[in-house]
């Protein structure tokens, strides 16, 4: 039998229902499995008392036959969701203590669905960074790793960011899914370094209230999970309007299960040509056409499309992102919450309390959008990059007027990288990550990354696919259809156990 | 465009984060790889086109004017470094 860790998070849902195991077990299932994993750093504080409790519970919801959507079910939170209780700290050394007197909409509907909290994941320090490497709770470790002539490397890879926690602790079987969230591909790229799923849902699906901003025009939250169901199954629970967060849409949420099983007889799939990067590794090509290959054979009409303000989303963003981070992390200052550093009067311990506090990525990044708001260089950066992305957006509107149901693209541009490797590379290096999946937070859509094959080295990549505003049902439908033709990708080995 | 040594001090201080002089120079040239990398937006033909404010459609919503949320003082300030009956205590202000 499979360890009960191991199951999809569908299969556990069926099999607790069926009472084939209880809430209890597969609760401690997992907290075995992480209390195994410290290697993986995956997890800033498991919270075993919780997980218990809430999974007592949950049997007694199943045996009274009153079980919810999600009922024993358990899974991550990325530790920038607030839970109340709970310590969170969004990776930085400033939150140092905070405690929430409240919890995020997000995780107050898995609660309210049944799911039970087994802690919380690790991530790049406030969400900045592409390999959780900037976190001040140290690197997660990725549970995959390179293979050559048959033998495992032991060198430790990144496994992304910034949710890097969620993705390794799913890949490795921490938890079955795990709450997640995307500004420029916080939730793709490490889905795609680690053979999962991760679906950023169009902005406004997720209520925002309670996850610890970083840049508000572009931060969504989204699930990351082994299946492309099971990703269904939580945006399911995650999404719907919330009056505390003024840009969460009031619209139904559709049943996105219902919608896996829909196929794609009849789209039409963009390929958008400038996708196609200088110096692409010719694996990603070919994944790239493999997988417009098997939507083909489904039944979907494959076009070429042009996108031509893609080259320009990506420092568009590192100019939006930053100012309104800078602006967002202001409120870190040592008075309400967090860490206080004294100085020689009120803005001494405010520099002082700030220097301390945060990373070198982030206080980079909250210089930059200081410098780019500043007097005399907000037009030239800031409401430059904002028409920019107006261009952007409309690039999009103009593929999807034209018919496109849809648009096929690589999630990331290389496989996952060594912890280091990129550590003497300038910023602008790493910020190159997101080049496929920054457009789609720059016009607010919907984007899924899933698994579609290994690398000469047997590392995991992904696929992306992007869909027209609140469309995600097309996109779980899509991407369903690629899961099926790549098969399941799952790790070779657990060697951290 | 690209920054000095001031400038960065300036920004730094605006930014209300203290630097010490061996971070600056460091600061300087990462700062000026990300300017010189958004550089290429100034190519973009941008005339006529209105600065993005809201990536969805969507009209700002407006509630009644009424009393939604209160009377948590003790939950607000239970984070607080330093506090005295429900208020943030900081260093003196005002001579």
């Amino acid at each position: 039998m499979t360890a009960l860790n191991e199951l999809t998070l569908a299969e556990a849902r069926d099999g607790l229902k069926a009472k084939d195991f209880s809430a209890r077990e597969i609760a401690q299932a997992h907290l075995d499995a992480i209390e195994k994993a410290q290697a993986l750093n995956a997890y800033i504080v498991a919270t075993p008392d919780r997980a218990l409790k809430m999974a007592e519970v949950s049997d007694e919801k199943i045996a009274k036959g009153e079980a919810r959507p999600l009922e024993g079910l358990p899974l991550g939170i990325k530790d920038l969701f607030a839970t109340q209780g709970v310590h969170t700290t969004a990776g930085s050394k400033i939150l140092e203590g905070f405690e929430p007197h409240y919890e995020s909409n997000v995780s107050t509907q898995l609660w309210r669905d049944g799911a039970v909290m087994l802690g919380k994941l690790n991530l790049d320090e406030f969400a900045m960074g592409s390999s959780n490497e900037t976190s001040a709770y140290g690197k997660t470790i990725s549970p995959w790793r390179r293979q050559e002539n048959g033998t495992f490397s032991d060198a430790p890879l990144v496994p992304g960011g910034s949710s890097g926690g969620s993705a390794a602790a799913v890949a490795a079987h921490l938890c079955l899914g795990a709450t997640a969230t995307d500004t420029g591909g916080s939730i793709r790229q490490p889905a795609a370094f680690t053979g999962t799923v991760g679906i950023k849902p169009t902005y406004g699906r997720c209520s925002r209230w309670g996850i610890i901003a970083f840049a508000s025009s572009l931060d969504q939250a989204g699930p990351i999970a082994r299946t492309v169901q099971d990703c269904a199954i939580l945006l399911g629970s995650m999404a719907g309007h919330d009056p505390r967060d003024t840009t969460s849409v009031d619209m139904p949420v559709p049943d996105f299960e219902a919608a896996i099983s829909r196929g794609v007889k009849g789209l039409t799939i963009g390929i958008p040509r400038e996708y196609r990067v200088e110096g692409m590794p010719a694996e990603i090509q070919r994944l790239w056409d493999q997988g417009a290959e098997w939507l083909k054979e489904a039944g979907a009409t494959v076009r070429e499309i042009s996108l031509p303000h893609t080259q320009y989303a990506l420092p568009a963003y590192y100019i939006v992102a930053p100012a309104e981070a800078s602006s967002n992390l202001a409120r870190y200052d040592g008075v309400r919450y967090g860490l206080r550093v004294p100085g020689r009067d009120i803005a001494g311990m405010y520099e002082n309390t700030r220097a301390a506090g945060f990373g070198r990525e982030v206080k980079r990044r909250i210089m930059i959008g200081t410098y780019v708001l500043s007097a005399g260089y907000y037009d030239a950066y800031y409401v430059r990059a904002q028409k920019i992305r107006t261009l952007i957006k409309r690039d999009f509107e103009a593929a999807y007027a034209s018919g496109i149901d849809a648009i096929l693209t690589p999630a990331t541009p290389s496989a996952a990288f060594g912890v280091g490797e990129m550590a003497s590379a300038d910023p602008v290096e790493m910020y190159l990550n997101d080049v496929f999946t920054v457009t789609v937070n720059m016009a607010g859509l919907p984007g899924i990354a899933v698994p579609a094959g290994l690398d000469a080295q047997g590392l995991p990549l992904g696929l992306q696919l992007i869909g027209r505003p609140f469309d995600e049902e097309t996109l779980f439908a899509a991407a369903q259809v690629v899961e099926n033709a790549a098969g399941r990708i799952s790790l070779p080995k657990a060697w951290w156990a | 465009m690209s920054v000095d040594e001031t400038t960065v001090r300036r920004i730094a201080h605006l930014a209300r984060i203290a630097v010490t002089d061996e971070e600056v120079g460091p600061l300087q040239g990462e700062l000026n790889a990300i300017l010189a990398f958004v550089e290429q937006l100034g190519a973009v033909d941008v005339a006529g086109v209105e600065p993005m404010t809201s990536v969805t459609p969507m009209r700002m919503k407006k509630r009644e004017d009424v009393v939604t949320a209160g009377g948590r003082a003790a939950d607000i300030v239970a984070n607080a470094p330093e506090t005295e009956d429900n208020y943030f205590l900081v260093p003196k202000v005002v001579e």
